[in-house]
């Protein structure tokens, strides 16, 4: 039997005044696959996250998650619960994404009860479970923000967004802002959940090792448009679209030496 | 030849919250004219301080000891227009460029500022001066660009005017502060370019903090790794990532995922990053690296020197050349 996708995007738009932010892209995640939304300040990549946790209303296209159409706003309480509950989002900056004055375990407890957990012992119990999964320890649990490096604060805040078991996770640009020893635990945390529970991750991020690492598929956007979408490891290996060839020459490495790429392969000085 | 910087036995310590908090310890090193020097490593590690001493930008109620001179001058010591001229000498870009400018005020303005003030041009000279500045970094139309305010430009836009400023005053050293991190990566890639000609053609010297190994050794003559407020390795820039000296240095090499393959899993760095302040005696790094024995923590470890380069570990020989994940693997 053919799988059937848990998040699945078509031709989804998202226009300002007179700006298109986001044309018509479409994609498809199967459970516990990775996609990664690859692109530069101004791609629309945020916007297409926004879309789909529901922070922003598309201008028109559909966004199905769960069998569950999200495309439009909903009034209905339960109906926005249950939103809630199945996608989940991870932020960029863990330091502008808490509340200075609430702990972790309060942050989480509190996610729990809104999600229907009633019996406290059960709550207890799962707050243990969630902190030990992503590595954190009992007084790291009951700090505040203030007194948590930024690597522990995104781990709140992933617990945060694992405490509604939620079935699909937007990560946007959520290992961006870590040092590199710290990126690698988050991402092996990443990894770890994912294997355990079947979640599915949609990764924004504009950093194609972290993306090779994560994610199965990949689509490219530019200006708002999708300019290529395949399997992540192809796509990278074997860049078809200029643009994708660009972003992939950028990359320092072995043997790189920074040239004006963008006015050799684009043939434009400056693309803002 | 004799170096242009030299920094010797540089020790920081800071006033924060009513508590005298070291950050960096004994820092040595020196850069040549035309030299562009890496300086590498995580939150912490004091790469950020170093270049603030430098250019005589440390925080109020700083104590420092050690010393810094430039071109022979006994930098810790400059006052008044002394220190003026050496601030022309030695620019700094930092990261994030909307922090480092003045929003409402517009950008020939911005440029103009040290022109009108440190060589006397007229308001019209300095504009013009700094439209061909603008040009140099490959931005179009600067006539534009200097009427408009900050936000009127995109990040990448305002981290070249930023770098175009600091050139203004044609500096002979540039301390450029992870100046180049919240770009996208085709910028960042241009912006380098752009710092690399000029180094070419112009001789300048350039301290690059980053915690980019790879853009490092892409650019760099030579790269000191830091931890915790010290100096642990100074190596030629482009053996560093194959052949690291220091167990940090090969970690940080590790724990970041490859462009070309998936790792089943990546080799973290357990713990987190220290600063000078918090560090335990003997090597800094002992309690996260995965070769450490009882001694490590007895004494500190001196520096080692290893094929031209530098080390701060007292089992660098030894392990040399077994030091990479990749090569257990």
């Amino acid at each position: 039997m053919p799988e059937s996708p848990v998040l699945s995007v078509s031709g989804l738009r998202k226009v300002y005044g007179s700006q298109v932010a986001v044309d018509d892209v479409n994609f498809e995640v199967l459970a516990g696959k990775s996609l990664a939304i690859v692109g530069e300040s101004g791609s629309g990549k945020t916007t297409v996250a926004r879309m789909i946790v529901g922070l922003e209303r598309p201008t028109a296209g559909t966004i199905m998650a769960c069998g569950r159409d999200r495309s439009r706003p909903t009034h209905r309480g339960s109906e926005r619960k249950a939103r809630g509950r199945e996608v989940q989002i991870v932020f960029q900056d863990p330091y502008s994404s808490l509340d200075p004055r609430q702990s972790g375990r309060a942050l989480i407890e509190e996610v729990l009860q809104v999600h229907g957990d009633a019996d406290a012992t059960a709550r207890e119990a799962r707050v243990s479970e969630l902190a030990e999964l992503v590595g954190l320890d009992v007084r790291q649990m009951n700090a505040l923000p203030k007194s948590l490096s930024g690597g522990q604060r995104q781990r709140v805040a992933i617990a945060r967004a694992l405490a509604a078991d939620p079935r699909v996770l937007i990560l946007d640009e959520s290992v961006a802002a870590l040092d590199v020893s710290i990126q690698a635990q988050v991402l092996n945390v990443l990894a770890d959940i994912r294997d355990r529970s079947g979640i599915t991750y949609v990764l924004i991020s504009h950093d194609l090792a972290v993306v090779r690492q994560l994610t199965d598929s990949a689509i490219v956007m530019q200006r708002g448009v999708v300019v290529e979408q395949g399997a992540t490891a192809s796509l990278l290996d074997d860049p078809q679209h200029p643009y994708t060839k660009l972003l992939r020459a950028s990359v320092p490495g072995p043997g790189w030496k920074p040239q004006r790429l963008r006015t050799r392969m684009l043939g434009t000085a400056a693309a803002e | 030849m004799s170096a242009m910087l030299q920094v010797e036995d540089l020790s920081v310590k800071l006033q924060v919250e009513g508590e005298t908090r070291e950050v960096l310890t004994s820092v040595s090193l020196e850069i040549r004219a035309g030299e562009a020097m890496g300086l590498v490593g995580e939150s912490g590690s004091g790469k950020s301080m170093t270049a603030r001493a430098i250019a005589r930008l440390l925080p109020e109620g700083a104590l420092v000891s050690g010393r810094i001179s430039f071109d022979g001058r006994d930098v810790l010591a400059l006052t008044g227009s002394e220190l003026r001229a050496h601030r022309a000498e030695v620019a700094v870009i930092f990261q994030d460029p909307r922090v480092h400018i003045n929003p409402v005020r517009r950008i020939d303005d911005f440029m103009g500022e040290s022109l009108r003030v440190l060589e006397n041009l007229s308001a019209s000279d300095a504009r013009k001066k700094s439209a061909l500045a603008l040009e140099e970094v490959g931005i179009d139309n600067p006539g534009k660009r200097l009427r408009q305010y900050p936000h009127e430009l995109s990040g990448g836009m305002l981290q070249r005017v930023m770098i175009a400023t600091a050139l203004l005053t044609e500096p002979r050293l540039v301390l450029a502060d992870e100046s180049t991190t919240a770009l996208d990566v085709t910028t960042q890639a241009e912006v380098m370019a752009i710092l690399d000609e000029l180094r070419r053609d112009r001789g300048l010297s350039m301290l690059f903090i980053t915690h980019d190994l790879e853009l490092a050794g892409a650019v760099c003559d030579r790269t000191c790794v830091m931890y915790a407020g010290q100096m642990v390795e100074t190596r030629a820039a482009n053996v560093l990532h194959d052949d690291p000296l220091h167990p940090y240095s090969a970690a940080l090499v590790d724990a970041r995922p490859s462009i070309d393959s998936t790792a089943p899993r990546l080799a973290a760095i357990p713990g987190r990053p220290l600063s000078a302040f918090e560090a335990p005696s003997g090597c800094r790094f002992a309690p996260r690296c995965r070769f450490a024995q009882d001694s490590c923590t007895a004494t500190e470890p001196d520096w080692l020197a290893v094929d031209g380069g530098s080390v701060r570990c007292f089992r660098a020989i030894e392990l040399r050349g077994n030091l990479r994940e990749a090569a257990h693997a």
